[in-house]
């Protein structure tokens, strides 16, 4: 057996889907203005979080919950969740990560995300975030030779309240729809990031998320501040074990680019998608959203969809100031019986802005995949351009692909370029791959990657690599 | 309005002589409108025209009831010259003649139907409407084999006796296997403020062929929703062009099922806007079984405030293999305030198809108006030939070449 053959055999099944024995603290079950408060008090937080986060529950106590979404699920009783929940040893904060529970550092080496010094990976600072709390961080301290803040959010709070203060919600405010107004309401940990002016971040800014506890909500939230004139890379992964029920994950995530910044978002999302019967898994309902608030500012999304049994989300840019570009890639694969409704917003504001869109949906088996989209020039948004391109691949006549883009131009001097296609591999690759002595499968997996390039080039090396391996077991046993 | 609807609706029955089920029927269907009202924007179909703001917005009040005892006087001078056709001819929403001269009289049977009721799968609450205020409906039956020697013309005709009117028309026709109809719907309007419904069903039997053009292009005030559903069986074909330009709003849904192998669907669509007009074109094709094909073009030409909508599905069964679905949109922005959107959507259930849409929007090109004013044309002489040979392309779809000439004479577009 050659070594390719190993490897995917090692991987054939959701390779994270351990679960970490460790003791938790969690809040008391269900939805209430006490769990809120009891949040933000194991969290020390300042009034003003806590007054934020009630505002948002108020306001979430009259929102129903939508449902002109593609995939349908069974309605989730929010009181039957558990809102809060952290590994027991994390409430005092260890100081170093000697104190650190080794079970958790266990959990990561497994997860490949070594947190310890030595095995550090090269150039890539990382947040591990664990059911509720954000467990290490890395390179803190070389970070802060720069002035560059790289932090749990939750510290974030209190020690840069005035930061904070200034931009949490301001892209996403506590008035926004159902899921995220839940976060704004409950959210527990995440990362919090701000490039100060003219700094070009040295490293790979990255989070890890993990779920570990069962019955839990994961609430995180992510805030990213590029000041002006400075860059950041940002990836995020996440995992969580395999079990039964679906758990619900519902991240907020805010970036903000400033005059002439720059901000780069990875996510290799790779969630438990469920058994081959589509038992279990996660609903991933995440909104993301970016502010290109500066002139000349820059956001650019990437995304590898391969996890979670429902993925639901559009993570998007609000092109504000003048000669700002806003960027989404694209990869998103379902297979058993996944189901994805993901796509992109772009909202031209401010005059001269770019968007690009490529987005590369594959599903197999009997799983279900639609994109949504939509590009809204505005009349104010003069000579704007936008170049959408979305591709399906289908694998098999029981799956489903879809795209339902939303074009809007109000701008007679702005340009909207839009093209989509669907369709299977052609017959005539394949004979074409097996010809120059492919098996089958590997005749696929080479033809998946060079569908998907485009995208894959967009990530980090590191990423690029991980994910490129990614989509190849994702897509296993869905050939012939 | 619930009033004036119910009350319009007695005055309307009451000159009709039906059997108490049908008027039970009739209520039934006023009812589910009165319940539901006119389409809003809240409705994902409806979200690009709110049809119930521009129906307060441009006639405020509507009256439902019209007085179709006495016949209107038919005005020759509407119809088109220089081309044989058959005829039918409807003044403010009454039928006043059905003639089809040219045909053999025993191979077209025109059926009294006006009992039955709309049932489309993909309506909305103006089906509704139509259902309880229509009070004639015919159907056209084109027998087996039978190929009509010259278009037919549909003459939508209204004058200045109507004023805040709804209008309801509703027609079928069946095209027996290996017939053939040739259709032109033309719209000549002299009145104001009204509202138009109409609904038309097509069944094509195997091998039968439909071409459907629509030619909405004189100058008026009044507001249209026009709803076509075809079904269509083996081996046919159903050829739709609509030319959008004249009504103040106007929204075309084409509904077409595709339920027999090789039944193929063509759309095709031009709006040419001004003057704070805006229309629609909604399209829905259903490949429901193997081998089908659909190809949609929509072009559009948008000046001073106006607003083009353009909603575009296909969709795919997941027995429709080897479907082949095509469907393109573009859009020329001639003025800052006008406005186009686009829904083009694939729901597709089927692995072996090949389906693939593209939208494009924006401005004249610079690099091309440069280029033919280098050549010694002023810049409204350029404009002018870069627009028509951008609608050009629409019409040269048209497969019929005696209609082709038509079409270009009507509207001005020259080879």
């Amino acid at each position: 057996m050659d070594n390719r053959q190993k490897e995917l055999n090692n991987l054939q099944d959701y390779k994270y889907g351990f679960s970490t024995d460790i003791e938790n603290i969690q809040a008391p079950k269900g939805l209430n203005e006490d769990v809120i408060k009891f949040i933000s008090k194991i969290k020390k937080e300042p009034l003003w979080m806590l007054e934020f986060r009630l505002k948002a529950f108020e306001r979430f106590k009259v929102l129903k919950e939508p449902d002109w979404q593609k995939p349908k699920f069974p309605k989730i009783d929010y009181q039957d969740l558990y809102y809060y929940s952290a590994p027991k040893s994390m409430k005092d904060k260890p100081k170093s990560l000697d104190e650190l529970d080794p079970k958790l550092l266990e959990t990561y080496k497994k997860l490949g995300i070594p947190l310890q010094e030595q095995a550090r990976l090269n150039g890539i600072a990382v947040d591990a975030v664990f059911d509720s709390v954000s467990v290490a961080t890395t390179f803190k301290d070389e970070l802060t030779k720069q002035g560059i803040i790289f932090c749990p959010i939750s510290e974030a709070i209190q020690n840069h309240p005035e930061l904070v203060k200034k931009y949490l919600g301001s892209v996403i405010p506590t008035s926004d729809h159902f899921f995220a107004t839940l976060n704004s309401a409950v959210f527990t940990d995440g990362s919090f990031v701000y490039i100060p002016e003219g700094v070009r971040c040295p490293m790979e800014l990255s989070t890890y998320f993990r779920i570990n506890a069962s019955n839990t909500g994961q609430f995180e939230r992510t805030l990213i501040i590029a000041d002006k004139g400075s860059y950041v890379s940002y990836l995020e992964g996440c995992t969580a074990p395999m079990r039964d029920e679906n758990q619900l994950h519902a991240a907020n995530v805010e970036l903000i680019a400033l005059d002439d910044a720059e901000i780069k978002y990875s996510t290799v999302q790779n969630w438990y998608p469920g058994d081959k019967d589509g038992k279990g898994g996660i609903y991933n309902f995440v909104t993301k959203r970016g502010l290109c608030k500066g002139k000349n500012s820059k956001i650019s999304w990437t995304q590898v969809e391969t996890g979670s049994a429902i993925t639901w989300k559009y993570p998007s840019c609000i092109l504000k100031g003048d000669n700002s570009v806003g960027e989404f890639y694209s990869i998103a694969i379902t297979n058993n019986h996944q189901k994805a409704d993901t796509g992109t917003k772009m909202i031209h504001l401010g005059k001269n802005t770019k968007s690009k869109i490529i987005s590369k949906g594959i599903s197999a088996g009997s799983s279900d995949m639609t994109y949504r989209g939509l590009v809204d020039i505005s009349s104010k948004a003069k000579n704007s351009t936008n170049y959408t391109q979305c591709d399906s691949l289908l694998m098999g006549n029981k799956c489903g692909a879809h795209t339902v883009p939303y074009i809007k131009n109000k701008n007679s001097e702005s340009n909207i370029a839009h093209e989509a296609t669907t369709s299977k591999i052609s017959e005539e690759q394949l004979h074409y791959c097996q010809q120059r002595g492919l098996n089958p499968e590997e005749a696929v997996g080479l033809i998946v990657n060079g569908f998907c390039k485009e995208v894959l080039q967009q990530l980090p090396m590191e990423f690029a690599v991980e994910a490129q391996k990614l989509v190849g077991i994702s897509l296993e046993g869905s050939v012939g | 309005m619930k009033e004036q609807l119910q009350k319009d609706f007695d005055n309307s029955i009451k000159n009709l002589s039906l059997s108490q089920k049908d008027i039970e029927i009739k209520k039934f269907c006023l009812d589910n409108f009165i319940d539901k009202g006119f389409p809003n924007r809240k409705e994902e179909d409806w979200k690009f025209s709110d049809l119930n703001q521009i129906i307060k917005k441009n006639i405020g009040e509507l009256s439902f009831y019209n007085d179709q005892t006495s016949t209107n006087k038919v005005d020759t001078s509407v119809f088109v010259d220089g081309l044989e056709h058959n005829k039918i001819v409807f003044i403010n929403g009454r039928i006043e003649k059905i003639d089809f001269e040219y045909e053999k009289k025993d191979q077209i049977e025109i059926i009294d139907q006006s009992e039955t009721i709309n049932e489309f799968k993909n309506s909305n609450s103006l089906s509704d409407l139509n259902n309880a205020f229509t009070n004639k409906c015919f159907k056209i039956l084109v027998k087996k084999g039978y190929q009509l020697v010259k278009p037919l013309i549909i003459y939508h005709t209204t004058n200045s006796k109507i004023w805040s009117k709804n209008i309801n028309l509703r027609l079928n026709f069946e095209l027996d296997k290996d017939s053939t109809l040739r259709l032109i719907d033309l719209f000549n309007d002299t009145s104001e403020k009204n509202f138009l419904n109409i609904f038309y069903n097509f069944e094509l039997k195997e091998n039968a062929v439909l071409k459907n053009y629509k030619v909405d292009k004189f100058e008026n005030k009044n507001i249209k929703y026009s709803f076509n559903n075809i079904d269509q069986d083996k081996n046919s074909i159903s050829e739709t062009f609509i030319l959008s330009a004249g009504s103040n709003f106007s929204k075309n849904e084409i509904n077409c099922n595709l339920n027999g192998v090789y039944a193929s669907a063509f759309v095709n669509g031009i709006f040419s806007l001004n003057n704070h007009k805006h229309h629609e074109i909604r399209s829905i094709i259903n490949h429901l079984t193997e081998n089908t094909k659909s190809y949609q073009l929509i072009k559009s030409v948008l000046d001073e405030r106006s607003k083009a909508v353009y909603q575009g599905k296909i969709f795919v069964n997941s027995d429709a293999q080897k479907t082949d679905g095509y469907q393109l949109s573009k859009a020329i922005l001639l003025n800052k305030d006008s406005e186009f959107n686009a829904k083009p959507e694939l729901e597709i259930y089927a692995d072996d198809v090949k389906c693939s849409h593209g939208s494009a929007s924006g401005s004249l090109n610079e690099d091309s108006i440069f280029y033919l004013m280098s050549r010694g044309l002023s810049y409204q002489q350029s404009r002018e030939l870069l627009i028509n040979g951008f609608l050009l392309d629409v019409v040269e779809k048209i497969t019929d070449s005696e209609i082709k000439n038509l079409i270009k004479n009507m509207i001005g577009i020259k080879e």
